[in-house]
């Protein structure tokens, strides 16, 4: 049986990874999985300087998934070379780097200071505003999103690069698109979804920062969709994110197109889904006489 | 071994129309909790719906598991509520930092406000006959394990919102009232504290007033309880601020695992 995924150049021993900020540094579940079984870890989003993140209360339990307004609390790229790197790098797994910046010059600045430091893989969270363009957001105007990818692609020597997608688009595919076109060797997604949720009786949102980011099962139809969408519209590997509970969750992201996939909101409800879903994907291929786990990518059946 | 296990349910017994004792039995108690320490329960039997785990606090071990005493809230706790003996649950735990052990020598006033009860208990018990205990509760129904704690305490001081038993009112006031007879100095008291927040904070004035250092257990919504998902921020003094005494700078902490038994000094209340 062979579980290995290549991302865009980048050899994968399995399909499973983790999705950004919700595996903290590894650091964190590291008494809970052995983290030398996982396809990669990634780790929660980097930006140049440390950030404080939002006033709680940060998160809210909704109907099977949870809003989050974290504020993309974060130790900083230097306290993360330091202190966070060194740990991760003591385990035979892939590390990829989340990064965020406020303009082209941050993610630069962080893409160089990543890829001298050998790190195997850096996603780019384009959901951050760019502050010297009026705020408008990297993941939700294509040309700024291009812009973007290049000039991270330019300054990386060796670092694979993905792009993380934003949902909040009317057409996944051309942004998808656009990455490809831009040079992003592989795309994630979905991030979380724009949400709110108000506490009828003091009228007040149960985020203090009033919207947040919706994960968790309530969002996977959505995600396979744009999974699938996305898969269609590019040649690149797309890494399927957005609801994975179990294994069967997994597969259907796989069918849909996904060649590898990130297991996010499900660490909180169980700190070894990741694992589980590792020997769930391995019994269903037994099952179902699959040699490689490629293979299942894209296999929609659609009559 | 991880701290990620599954537990018996020996008993879920009533306590009153909203309250439960949930006493499990772990075949292989992977640490041994601590005072203050929490555990995070799956309350769903299957489905996402609730989808995250419920934080509750360690009330006391057993010889072969631990009880949690818990208040039925909303929907998480009222699965919870349900379920009966020989039901599986899955947890996270022990988690979190505990109370200081008090030096001996020091007098501790350990101060509840209602279901906060559950969070001090095992405290009070792992120090018998040394504790002042504070403990104020809506009315005389939500007021639990009196005979233990009049037993396990030097003193015991009870407040009602409705009167129903101790004083009248909120447990500070009766806390107010104990400095005007209290027989050490001041210096020799330390408070723990766990109760509703706005209570915690009048404590942690209370005590800076009187110069006594205070530990108390916050709650903050939480996804992960291992410190993985940064929900459950906290603000404190930054190390600086500490330092000049200026409250202009702070930093976030995490309840689930710098917490939730924090210096009450530390809190930006
Ligand atoms: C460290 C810690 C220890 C606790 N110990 C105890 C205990 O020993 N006994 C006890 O009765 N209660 C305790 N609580 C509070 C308990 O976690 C909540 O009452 C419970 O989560 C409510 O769940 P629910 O689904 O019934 O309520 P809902 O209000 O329907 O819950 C909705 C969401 O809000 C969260 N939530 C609601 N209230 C709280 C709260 N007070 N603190 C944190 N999250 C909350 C829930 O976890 C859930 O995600 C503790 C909380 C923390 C953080
Ligand atoms: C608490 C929390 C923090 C997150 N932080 C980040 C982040 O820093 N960068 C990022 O690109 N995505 C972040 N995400 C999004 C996840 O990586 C993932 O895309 C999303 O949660 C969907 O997957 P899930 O439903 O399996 O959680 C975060 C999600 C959660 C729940
Ligand atoms: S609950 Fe996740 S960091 Fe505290």
């Amino acid at each position: 049986m062979n579980l290995e995924v290549e991302i865009g150049g980048l050899k994968l021993r399995n399909p499973v990874m983790t999705a950004s900020g919700t595996f903290g540094y590894g650091e964190e579940y590291s008494g809970f999985v052995d983290l030398n079984q996982l396809g990669a870890i990634v780790v929660k989003g980097i930006s140049l300087k440390p950030m404080q993140g939002n006033p709680p209360p940060r998160i809210s339990e909704t109907p099977c998934g949870m809003l989050n307004a974290i504020g993309l609390q974060n130790v900083g790229l230097e306290l993360f070379l330091k202190e966070k790197l060194p740990f991760l790098r003591k385990f035979d797994t892939r590390v990829i780097v989340n990064i965020l910046g406020n303009s082209l010059k941050e993610y630069q600045k962080i893409s160089e200071a990543l890829d001298d430091a050998g790190v195997d893989a850096i996603e780019l969270n384009v959901s951050c505003p760019n502050v010297q363009q009026g705020g408008i957001m990297f993941g939700t105007d294509r040309k700024m999103l291009g812009q973007l990818i290049t000039g991270v692609k330019n300054i990386v020597k060796n670092t694979v690069l993905i792009t993380k997608l934003s949902p909040t688009v009317s057409d996944i595919k051309e942004f998808a698109k656009t990455a490809e076109d831009s040079g992003s060797d592989a795309i994630s997604l979905i991030n979380t979804i724009p949400g709110m949720s108000i506490d009828i009786n003091t009228r007040r949102p149960r985020l203090k920062n009033i919207t947040g980011g919706l994960s968790g099962p309530a969002i996977r139809p959505v995600a396979v969709r744009m999974v699938y969408e996305a898969y269609n519209a590019v040649k690149i590997p797309v890494i399927g994110m957005g609801g994975i509970m179990n294994a069967d969750d997994a597969i259907e992201f796989f069918i849909a197109g996904a060649s590898a996939i990130a297991v996010g909101t499900a660490n909180f409800v169980n700190p070894e889904a990741t694992t589980g879903i590792l020997s769930g994907l391995i019994k269903y291929m037994e099952r179902e006489n699959i040699e490689r786990i490629s293979s299942l990518t894209g296999s929609l059946d659609i009559g | 071994m991880s701290r990620y296990f599954r537990a018996k349910i020996r008993e879920n017994l009533p306590l009153n129309r909203n309250h439960k004792l949930l006493t499990l039995e772990t075949s292989s108690p992977e640490n041994e909790p601590l005072p203050g320490q929490f555990y995070m329960l799956g309350v769903n039997r299957g489905g996402y719906d609730p989808l995250l785990k419920r934080a509750f606090s360690l009330f006391r071990k057993t010889s072969d598991g631990f009880q949690i005493l818990y208040r039925i809230k909303g929907k998480g706790t009222s699965l919870l509520g349900g379920m009966k003996e020989g039901d599986m649950i899955d947890m996270i735990g022990p988690l979190g930092r505990s109370y200081p052990v008090p030096e001996t020598g020091r007098t501790p006033l350990v101060i509840a406000g209602g279901v906060g009860m559950a969070s001090v208990f095992s405290l009070i018990e792992s120090i018998p006959e040394r504790s002042y205990v504070f403990y104020g509760a809506k009315s005389k129904d939500e007021l639990f394990m009196l005979d233990e704690l009049g037993a396990l305490s030097k003193g015991l001081y009870i407040s009602t919102d409705d009167g129903s038993l101790g004083k009248k009112g909120n447990i500070a006031g009766v806390l107010e009232d104990f400095w005007g007879r209290k027989h050490e100095t001041e210096d020799q008291y330390l408070i723990y504290a766990c109760g509703p927040k706005p209570l915690l904070g009048l404590i942690a004035r209370t005590a800076s007033s009187h110069s006594i250092q205070a530990f108390v257990s916050l709650e903050e919504q939480m996804a992960c309880g291992i410190g993985a998902c940064l929900g459950c921020a906290v603000r404190v003094k930054s190390p600086v601020s500490v330092l000049q005494g200026s409250e202009q700078d702070f930093i976030y902490r995490k309840v689930c695992k710098d917490g939730p038994v924090f210096d009450a000094a530390e809190i930006l209340w």
